[in-house]
């Protein structure tokens, strides 16, 4: 389908489904990937421009989604849900149908504001929000955690354990040794929570998917990573050094401390979350991480996508190392 | 002998073409993945400069807590085996050592600014 095509047809599609839509306007691709690509335009209509974005399947096309994604029209009844559970999140608008020509995807009001990490740690305009993001991310976990999952049968559920095997499965399928990953893998053996009260876990929970504006975080994006599990998974990713993004110290995103991210959690309704299971999660998050990086590499091994990002990518994982040994061996003699 | 000019300068010759003259012509995902080739190059470069003295010492390190020699792979792959089977305890403090060393080399090729690097408390004064 050429871009044309497309635009007429996505028209044709927002113009029956939405009201107050008659054309769309400003149509333009903001990302793609191997799962899905998101395109921004404008809904034009009789009361005025209202924003919108699609996320839909690469080329519209349906193709197998990496094992832990879920289906996209799965996504937008989470996110549906998740508004309803307190959650701030992009109004789903319209969910594609086969007769729309378009593939699988949904489309969503645009919410405006930065999704750049660099951006929200950095600059004056977000100065006073920072402070108080990581309270008010333990607060939007716990309502996410709260979410009525009745009736999701498609997510998957994945506690710890089951976790530790797909990522050691994956590892082992590289056939590259990590000495370091190993070391992380028997750690987290060794410490695997029996988590009794599985939740819904937004399973991506980071810069790049949290839309932030002066005000704090307006909208939670990207739930394709949802799934059943232990709640404190959330908590962990976040602290993940990766994405402080040079600011070390802030553990919670570079922007907070675990203390309020934990205390905003309980504020909420949140049951029974600790430091200590928010750590076991960042160190898995961490080896994680790290596989995930040898992942993206092998899409250029393999010659799925030949981009010098995608090999160079492969380079990270050492990051990921580093913050593991910095974890595991906090004492450990200098050499 | 290859002549001159040597493999590192040949990178840096590129690196530098595709910071100083290419980038600034590049808009878009083509600058971005331009900005990436260029941090790849790097790599290469520092790879070049640091890595044969590192991996000879990851070697002798292997040598030391296997108790045996072989290739820095068969020996790193045998060092995972035992980590995994139990046989050398994941907080064995001759491990601990040897896995921040051998990982401080690899960040310090791969990503010398990266924040964990940086600041990591094993590193030495200097």
């Amino acid at each position: 389908m050429s871009e044309p095509e497309f635009a007429s047809a996505l028209q044709n599609a927002v113009a029956r489904a939405i009201k107050d839509v008659a054309s769309i306007a400003n149509l333009k691709r903001l990302s793609g990937g191997a799962s899905q690509e998101t395109w921004s335009f404008d809904g034009v209509g009789p009361a005025g421009t209202q924003g919108f974005i699609l996320r839909r399947a690469p080329g519209g096309k349906v193709v197998p989604r990496s094992a832990t994604a879920v289906a996209l029209a799965t996504e937008a009844k989470v996110i549906r849900r998740a508004a309803k559970a307190g959650v701030p999140v992009p109004p789903v608008r319209y969910v594609l149908e086969e007769h729309d020509g378009l593939g699988p995807g949904y489309v969503m009001g645009r919410v405006e504001g930065e999704t750049i990490a660099r951006k929200i740690l950095r600059d004056a305009a977000f100065a006073e929000a920072r402070p108080k993001l990581a309270r008010q991310c333990g607060r939007i976990l716990a309502a996410i955690h709260a979410v009525d999952t009745t009736g999701l049968d498609e997510l998957k559920t994945v506690p710890a354990k089951v976790q530790l095997e797909q990522y050691r499965s994956i590892y082992d399928t590289y056939d590259y040794p990590h000495p370091v990953f190993e070391v992380a893998l028997k750690w987290l053996e060794e410490r695997l929570p029996d988590t009794q009260d599985l939740t819904l876990v937004h399973g991506d929970f980071r810069h790049g998917n949290l839309m932030i504006g002066p005000d704090g975080v307006r909208a939670v994006l990207d739930w394709e990573l949802v799934h059943i599990g232990d709640p404190a998974e959330d908590l962990g990713w976040i602290c993940v050094n990766s994405w402080r993004f040079g600011e070390t110290h802030k553990v919670v995103g570079g922007f907070g401390e675990v203390a309020d991210l934990v205390a905003g959690y309980a504020e909420a309704g949140g049951k029974g979350m600790t430091a200590e299971r928010v750590k076991f999660w960042e160190i898995f998050g961490t080896m994680k991480w790290g596989i995930m990086c040898m992942t993206m590499y092998q899409a250029f091994a393999q010659g799925s996508d030949r981009s010098v990002e995608r090999a160079t990518i492969g380079r990270r994982s050492s990051e990921t190392e580093i913050d593991l040994v910095n974890l595991l061996y906090p004492k450990a003699a200098k050499p | 002998m290859m002549d001159q000019p040597s493999a590192l300068e040949l990178v840096t010759a590129v690196r530098e073409f595709i910071e100083k003259h290419a980038m600034p012509e590049l808009q878009g995902r083509t600058a971005f993945h331009a900005r990436v080739a260029a941090n790849a190059l790097a790599i290469v470069a520092r790879e070049l400069e640091q890595a044969a003295p590192e991996n000879d010492a990851e070697r002798r390190r292997l040598q030391a807590l296997l108790q045996h020699d072989g290739t820095l792979d068969s020996l790193n792959r045998e060092l995972c085996r035992q980590i995994r089977s139990g046989r050398i305890a994941w907080d064995d403090p001759a491990l601990a050592r040897h896995l921040t060393t051998t990982t401080l080399a690899k960040v310090a090729v791969d990503q010398p600014n990266y924040s964990g690097y940086v600041r990591s408390p094993h590193r030495g004064p200097g």
